[in-house]
């Protein structure tokens, strides 16, 4: 047989089926600048086992393949990233096994799929966007430096994807952390002449211990962020913050 | 529970549907809350991803805040221009005028566009123009403007709705989303105007009908049809290609647009962005076809700059059709694409240059997409030369939709035929509309003609909205939307029992293979010919496909089958239109007619379903003019394409300025009246 990718998969059928969990073998031809979302592509044109059951197709999300629109998040030989940019290639060179998991802090829905709702319910929480007076022509907006463009666009990139959320310790079943993402989006709009205007408000939604204060400080959501935002320092500054606006609110009132 | 949805009169609050959230979707959301209309969203995925995120170079605004003279008139004549005068005229006006309000909207939304020393926003040069005329956020545009409007919306899933009297409806937000959501029809009633939708909860597998005052389709593009694309996966044109099947118009369906640069994959051609070459980058080939040596190690004379050589007045940018063509004919016919000394084969691939660029500008500008091509090539762009070769990107045709000329030869804002499909209460907007790129589109315009159709379809629909109040009194009642429901529950419970020996993903890629192959940068008639015979057996074959997952519960195999379906029916327009226009426009290039021929073909290609059954094939029925109506009035519309601002002239990208001649001369005449008086 030429060349093949071999992959151990965690399945289960939905929500939940908890009886239904199971790891399935697949080995599917190799290409060149193959990827792992290419690998389940060839699964679903035969789905069946290395041991030769005829089963249901795995089921994944993606959506751009280009890493930009956060779909393909799951756990990738043990690590949280997006599956398209995980290249068989470099995660497996010797044709080692791949395995893939779902994410384990947000609910199942099925195999590699899971709901992460919340994460787009946190951002109306903490009132991420501008207070736009409306799409009429109002002339240009507020003018910026260069330097505040530099810091503001590469927090704009976040794509809700769940990796530091994943990765975070204090995200667990006993507690209510809202987690970098959303923290560093109140530090991106905080960040932005109209935005600001708006600063308080944000920083009152993430005061406590749901909020900035839970933060554990182990840094795991710097570290599997794909596209390198500075959460730590978002969290930081966020943190400082809202201390600021703990201690002296009350005097702006 | 969505169930109860069934008919409007259980409702409190009457909505609008728009189904999609990209650009075009939001906008049109957006304009109808700002117009007091709540929106029902659907969407196939959560709206932040949808494939708008793609988009990486900028977006098109003539400010002219760098001193060369740019305008909106030198806008629309360039578009025009660029789209080889297949556009209606009024419509791309409007847009060009619009775009730096639009530009300015978002950047008061929060848009980290990239600024000058002064603090004002950068633009950079694009394809099809001389001017510095594009916005951009880094390489990564798209993704930011879908975030800003997608931001606007959050904002008012928490804003009540409110009634007539300003007292707020109490639970009723202005926007309700319906994420994961695949749409399967429009619901007719017996007039055949459009009052809802049918669609799929892809986790619960429910079908469900959804009432509403009118439907915006949002859908994007068709990309996937052809198997591998720049496109999302989720681009297959499926609901455009229901609504076809229902009756809807379906306009240009052949003038499909290759992207001249990106990088081979094996589940996707990545896009890397013409902004590559805005920002300086050069696209060459070793001039000897046996060049042994690394790109980067290749001198400058022993470089073929193939593209600026030929058309020195536009170079690199020359619009995408041209510099796709001319890459193909390197690669292709010449077989003088980047050599591989292992295999000793010339690769379908050609350089693009960025090395001799500062790394700190490539890094402030290009960033995103330098990493896209760093991650999956797995090789550094600052150093190396990228190697980079065309892939199908963007549909320029798609379902026809009218517009209101207004005197000032612009649209009149409001007028409920701006966006309207040939199916009273249906709109379309953004890349499934056919209307603002004609034969090919200028880099740097599918931001804004997604925007700016979105500002003129909410508008549009809230007066259309008011007009159907007035006319209709009575719910459309809930039998229609039992019997339109049941029809879709019961296709789906036919596809759960599909058990035949054809695997639907097998056949999509022979579809994707062979439309790949035939039907993008040349066409001949013969091959396209056996390109339809092969699209008749495929969707006989799909009707034998065995369905390879039966779960009741997030189920991706099933739909796909409809899907499959609905993308055979649209290659079918794709392909059939090619094979009938015997000329070469824009994105169309058939070399057996290599001139442009407007006496026969400047018109807009009208296609509209004939369902075949049993065991015949579908097909499609062309004409020269259609009836359709609105807001109760009976509207008229022909193929004649609306040329009243820009005459049609020869395209030349060889000269410098070419392509805003008529706009240079005015300004001109302008000047000299001026000093003349």
């Amino acid at each position: 047989m030429a060349r093949t990718v071999k992959l151990k998969i965690k399945r289960q059928d939905g929500p939940q089926r908890q009886e239904t969990r199971r790891w399935e073998e697949f080995e599917v031809p190799w290409q060149p600048r193959m990827n792992v979302i290419s690998a389940l592509m060839e699964i679903r044109k035969n789905p069946v086992t290395t041991a030769g059951a005829k089963v249901a197709p795995v089921v994944w999300e993606s959506v751009c393949l280009e890493e930009v629109c956060g779909s393909c998040t799951m756990l990738v030989n043990g690590k949280v990233r997006q599956s398209c940019t995980a290249l068989v290639d470099s995660i497996a060179p010797n044709g080692e096994t791949i395995t893939l998991e779902p994410m384990t802090k947000f609910p199942l829905v099925r195999d590699l799929v899971v709901d992460r709702s919340r994460m787009f319910e946190d951002l109306k929480k903490i009132h991420a966007w501008i207070q736009l007076d409306g799409t009429h022509e109002l002339g240009p907006g507020p003018r910026q430096s260069p330097e505040n463009q530099e810091e503001a666009y590469p927090l704009s990139r976040c794509m809700t994807c769940g990796c530091c959320l994943e990765a975070c310790p204090q995200i667990n079943d006993s507690s209510n952390f809202v987690g970098a993402a959303a923290l560093n989006q109140v530090r991106l709009f905080n960040l932005h002449p109209s935005g600001k205007m708006h600063a308080a408000e944000r920083l009152e939604t993430v005061m406590g211990e749901d909020g900035v204060a839970g933060c554990g400080k182990a840094q795991n959501c710097v570290e599997v962020c794909p596209k390198e935002i500075p959460l730590v320092d978002s969290i930081a500054v966020v943190g400082r913050e809202t201390t600021k606006q703990m201690l002296f609110g009350w005097l702006l009132k | 529970m969505a169930s109860k949805r069934n008919g409007a009169s259980s409702e409190k609050v009457r909505r609008v549907i728009v189904v999609g959230g990209g650009l075009a979707g939001l906008t049109t959301v957006i304009k109808l809350c700002e117009a007091g209309v709540p929106v029902d969203l659907f969407s196939l995925v959560p709206v932040k991803r949808s494939h708008s995120v793609c988009a990486q170079g900028g977006i098109n605004a003539s400010v002219n805040t760098k001193g060369e003279g740019d305008s909106p008139a030198v806008h629309l004549e360039e578009t025009v221009y660029g789209g080889d005068f297949l556009a209606n005229q009024p419509p791309v006006k409007g847009m060009a005028d619009a775009a730096p309000g639009i530009v300015n909207m978002l950047d008061r939304m929060g848009v980290p566009f990239n600024r000058t020393p002064e603090g004002l926003l950068d633009f950079r040069r694009f394809g099809g123009t001389l001017f510095h005329r594009t916005a951009f956020a880094g390489a990564t545009t798209g993704q930011q403007l879908l975030y800003a409007l997608d931001e606007q919306v959050r904002r008012f899933e928490t804003i009540d709705v409110e009634d007539s009297k300003g007292t707020t409806i109490k639970g009723e937000k202005m926007v309700r989303k319906f994420e994961h959501y695949d749409f399967l029809s429009v619901v007719r009633d017996d007039t055949g105007v459009a009052r809802g939708i049918i669609a799929q909860d892809i986790k619960t597998m429910e079908i469900d009908s959804f009432s509403g005052e009118a439907v915006c389709l949002a859908t994007g593009g068709s990309g996937i049809i052809f198997g591998r694309s720049t496109n999302s996966v989720i681009n297959t044109g499926t609901a455009a290609s229901a609504v076809y099947q229902q009756g809807a118009c379906y306009a240009n369906g052949e003038f499909i647009q290759v992207h001249p640069t990106a990088i081979p994959g094996a589940d996707k051609l990545r896009l890397i962005s013409e902004s590559a070459r805005g920002e300086g980058g050069r696209v060459w080939v070793p001039k000897s076809p046996t060049e042994a040596r690394k790109g980067r190690d290749v001198p400058e004379k022993d470089r073929d700059y193939f593209l600026e050589e030929k058309y020195p007045g536009y170079g690199n940018l020359v619009p995408r059709d041209i510099a796709a063509r001319e890459l193909f004919l390197k690669c292709f016919h010449e077989k003088r694409g980047v050599y591989d000394p292992k295999t000793k084969k010339n690769e379908n691939e050609v350089y693009l240059d960025l090395t001799h660029m500062p790394e700190e500008m490539l890094r402030k500008k290009l960033a995103g997409i330098l990493e896209i091509y760093e991650k999956f090539v797995g090789e550094d762009p600052y150093t190396n030369p990228m190697r980079v070769f065309p892939a199908v990107h963007y549909s320029m045709g798609g379902l026809w939709v009218d517009f209101e000329r207004a005197h000032n030869g612009s649209l009149v804002v409001g007028s409920p035929r701006n966006q309207a499909t040939s199916i009273e209460g249906l709109y379309a907007c953004g890349e499934c509309d056919f209307q603002y790129h004609g034969a090919n589109r200028l880099g740097a315009n599918s931001l804004l003609s997604c925007i700016y159709a979105g500002m003129v379809t909410g508008p549009a629909i809230a007066t259309y909205v008011k007009n159907f109040r007035k006319g209709n009194s009575n719910d459309t009642s809930k039998s229609v939307f039992e019997a339109a429901r049941k029809r879709e529950e019961e296709r789906y419970q036919n596809i759960l029992q599909m058990d035949g020996d054809e695997n639907p993903y097998v056949l999509h890629q022979e579809l994707g293979e062979t439309m790949l192959r035939d039907v993008t940068i040349e066409r001949h008639n013969k091959t396209l010919d056996g390109v339809i015979e092969k699209i008749d057996d495929l969707e006989l074959r799909a009707r034998k496909c065995g369905v390879t997952d039966a779960a009741t519960h997030s189920n991706q195999g099933a739909p796909f089958i409809r899907h499959l379906f609905n993308m055979i029916v649209l290659a079918r327009v794709i392909a059939q239109g090619a094979r009938n226009r015997d000329e070469s426009r824009g994105a169309h290039f058939k070399p057996e007619f290599p001139n442009r021929d407007d006496k026969n073909f400047l018109r807009s290609t009208l296609a509209f379903h004939e369902e075949g059954d049993g065991t015949a094939n579908n097909a499609i029925k062309y004409v020269r003019e259609l009836d359709y109506s609105v807001s109760g009035q009976a509207m008229h519309a022909t193929d004649a394409v609306d040329i009243s601002l820009v005459r049609p002239r020869a395209r030349k990208y060889e000269t410098a300025g070419a392509a805003s001649d008529e706009a240079a001369k005015k300004s001109d005449d302008h000047v000299s009246a001026e000093a003349g008086a």
